[in-house]
């Protein structure tokens, strides 16, 4: 579905990914792990168009999307939500969800009908009317996924949603996440709460310093000594 | 609540049936030309605002748009003496045509540089409108003779603010209208939407530039008189524009007509009451307006409450 060929990102002398290449399957929840820092959400915008890589790239369905901007590759089909929220904050919940449905129709009415039934999904239901800047965090990255979910992704890549919250939100949230995949849709995770990524994905990809360390299945990757020594240093590995 | 619903979408037909009656009561030329002023300043503020308070690109230039509709229907005469009216076709469409450029150049980039890239423009129209005499009769200006009285042109600005309003009110309540708003608030977050924030910043810039282009191409054949000084002047119609909308509320549909109504009258009365100082006490006005209600007039109500609860 998503293909990631050995992708690379110099900021001047600095390479914030190097040589990184992996493969996110159709339907899969697929979680890129490392510590601060290393790379992620650099991926990310490599992947949504927002950097140009260096060198390698990116394929979604066997076709390059290297090069393309970021509104072209949300409308091929891979929508994103952001770390630090972006909250169209003096629109309401209800229209930051139909500016981006607009994506897929025309008219209000259907974007209107098309919003209101991505935030039943999401459960932000009860918020439409808010103005996005009084939202609390929690609702804020419910925002952000809900907004994703409006542009109809194949793919939607996920980056921290979970980072922030309490333990109710953050129950929730894997449980939407869940719900998503439900949907078909295929999900690429950043995250840093083990709770979520360990118990979520089906295959995780670990980073540190912009290479690749491993990838496996979740319990392969905890075990693994290199992971274990990025994350608590080598006396624990 | 519904009451309250059809009271605001008949506000603006309300308003313009007021409007459109007054000559039947009021000839008194002064008067009219004031509410000229007035109504050429609501097409000026409109259309500022679209760009700079809906779409969120504040352009510091937008005099070039104003000149060039002017001057398309000032030249027109000058050159071939065809009637200045045809101006009103082809100043906006000129206006729009430096526009593209100007976007497509522009928008590619964040922050600053359409601002600035637009005062260069205006200047530089200035400067050639001042300086290419066989082309423009450089300062000297151009002039003409006026054909009609002050009621005409009083319903033809009023036709031409209604029509801007109710344009600018449909592309804002449609799709359009959301992507602008969408690109004002974060532009990152509009792109991974599936928002081409170039090419939408580039369609909020022609249809203001078409209407601001319109009402130069309006003043033209009003004013009679067209000089490089007046029609691309930096703070009689960039900033202006600006203030007119800063101060009314930017990003509203009603803000520019306030803001119109408080700078052309405001500006007329402290110059019959201050004397040599009028500007002095303006500007102090205008300051005192921005410090203590920032988002414009129209949202006086507010600022009101939240001092009362305070």
């Amino acid at each position: 579905m998503l293909e990631v060929k050995n992708l690379t990102k110099f900021f001047g002398g600095l390479g914030a990914v190097r040589e990184l290449s992996f493969k996110v399957e159709k339907g899969q929840i697929f979680g890129l792990i490392g510590p601060n820092g290393a790379g992620k959400t650099t991926v990310f915008n490599l992947i949504n168009g927002f950097y140009l890589p260096t060198s390698g790239e990116v394929l979604f369905k066997g076709e390059p999307i290297t090069g393309l901007k970021p509104n072209a590759i949300c409308k091929k089909g891979i929508a994103r939500t952001f770390q630090l929220v972006k909250p169209l904050s003096r629109m309401t919940v209800l229209e930051n969800v139909m500016a981006s449905a607009f994506c897929r129709v025309n008219s209000i009415k259907k974007a209107q009908e098309e919003a209101l039934k991505t935030l039943e999904f999401c459960g932000l239901m009860h918020r439409k009317n808010y103005l996005a800047r009084s939202l609390t965090i929690g609702d804020r990255k419910r925002l952000e996924i809900t907004r994703a979910m409006a542009t109809h992704p194949e793919v939607i890549l996920l980056d921290e949603t979970a980072a922030g919250l309490n333990p109710t939100e953050l129950d929730q949230a894997i449980a939407l996440i869940r719900k998503i995949r439900e949907q078909g849709i295929t999900i690429l995770i950043v995250e840093h709460i083990m709770k979520v990524i360990m118990s979520i994905s089906d295959r995780i990809h670990a980073i540190n310093y912009g290479e690749t360390i491993t990838e496996g299945t979740p319990q392969e990757v905890a075990n693994n000594k290199a992971v274990i020594e990025a994350y608590l240093g080598e006396a624990y590995a | 609540m519904e009451r309250k619903m059809e009271f605001k979408k008949l506000l603006p037909l309300l308003i313009f049936l007021v409007l459109a009656l007054v000559p039947a009561f009021e000839r008194n030329p002064y008067i009219l030309h004031m509410m000229i002023m007035v109504l050429i300043w609501i097409c000026l503020g409109q259309s500022w605002n679209l760009l700079g308070g809906f779409t969120g690109q504040v352009s510091f230039g937008h005099a070039a748009f104003y000149g060039v509709g002017a001057y398309s229907a000032g030249l027109l005469y000058f050159h071939k003496e065809i009637s200045t009216w045809y101006g009103m076709i082809l100043g906006p469409l000129t206006a729009m045509v430096i526009a593209v450029p100007m976007g497509l150049i522009c928008f590619r980039l964040r922050g600053a540089y359409f601002a600035l890239a637009m005062l260069a423009l205006a200047e530089l129209l200035r400067l050639v409108a001042t300086n290419w005499i066989s082309f423009t009769n450089g300062s000297v200006g151009i002039l003409i003779v006026p054909v009609a009285g002050k009621v005409f042109y009083y319903y033809l600005v009023l036709v031409l603010a209604a029509f801007g309003f109710y344009v600018i009110r449909r592309v804002i309540n449609s799709k359009w209208g959301f992507y602008f708003v969408a690109i004002r608030e974060d532009q990152d977050a509009a792109e991974s939407m599936g928002i081409d924030t170039t090419k939408y910043k580039l369609f909020s810039l022609l249809i203001s530039a078409f209407f601001t282009g319109l009402t130069g191409a309006f003043y033209m054949n009003y004013m009679a008189f067209i000089d490089p000084m007046v029609v691309f002047s930096l703070t009689d119609v960039s900033i202006m524009m600006i203030l007119v909308v800063m101060l009314g509320g930017a990003g509203t549909f009603y803000g520019p007509a306030i803001g119109a109504v408080i700078m052309v009258i405001l500006s007329e009365v402290f110059r019959a009451y201050f004397g040599s100082a009028n500007l002095l006490v303006l500007g102090i006005l205008i300051v005192l307006i921005i410090v203590f209600i920032p988002d414009g007039v129209i949202e006086i109500r507010r600022y009101l409450k939240r001092t009362k609860y305070a």
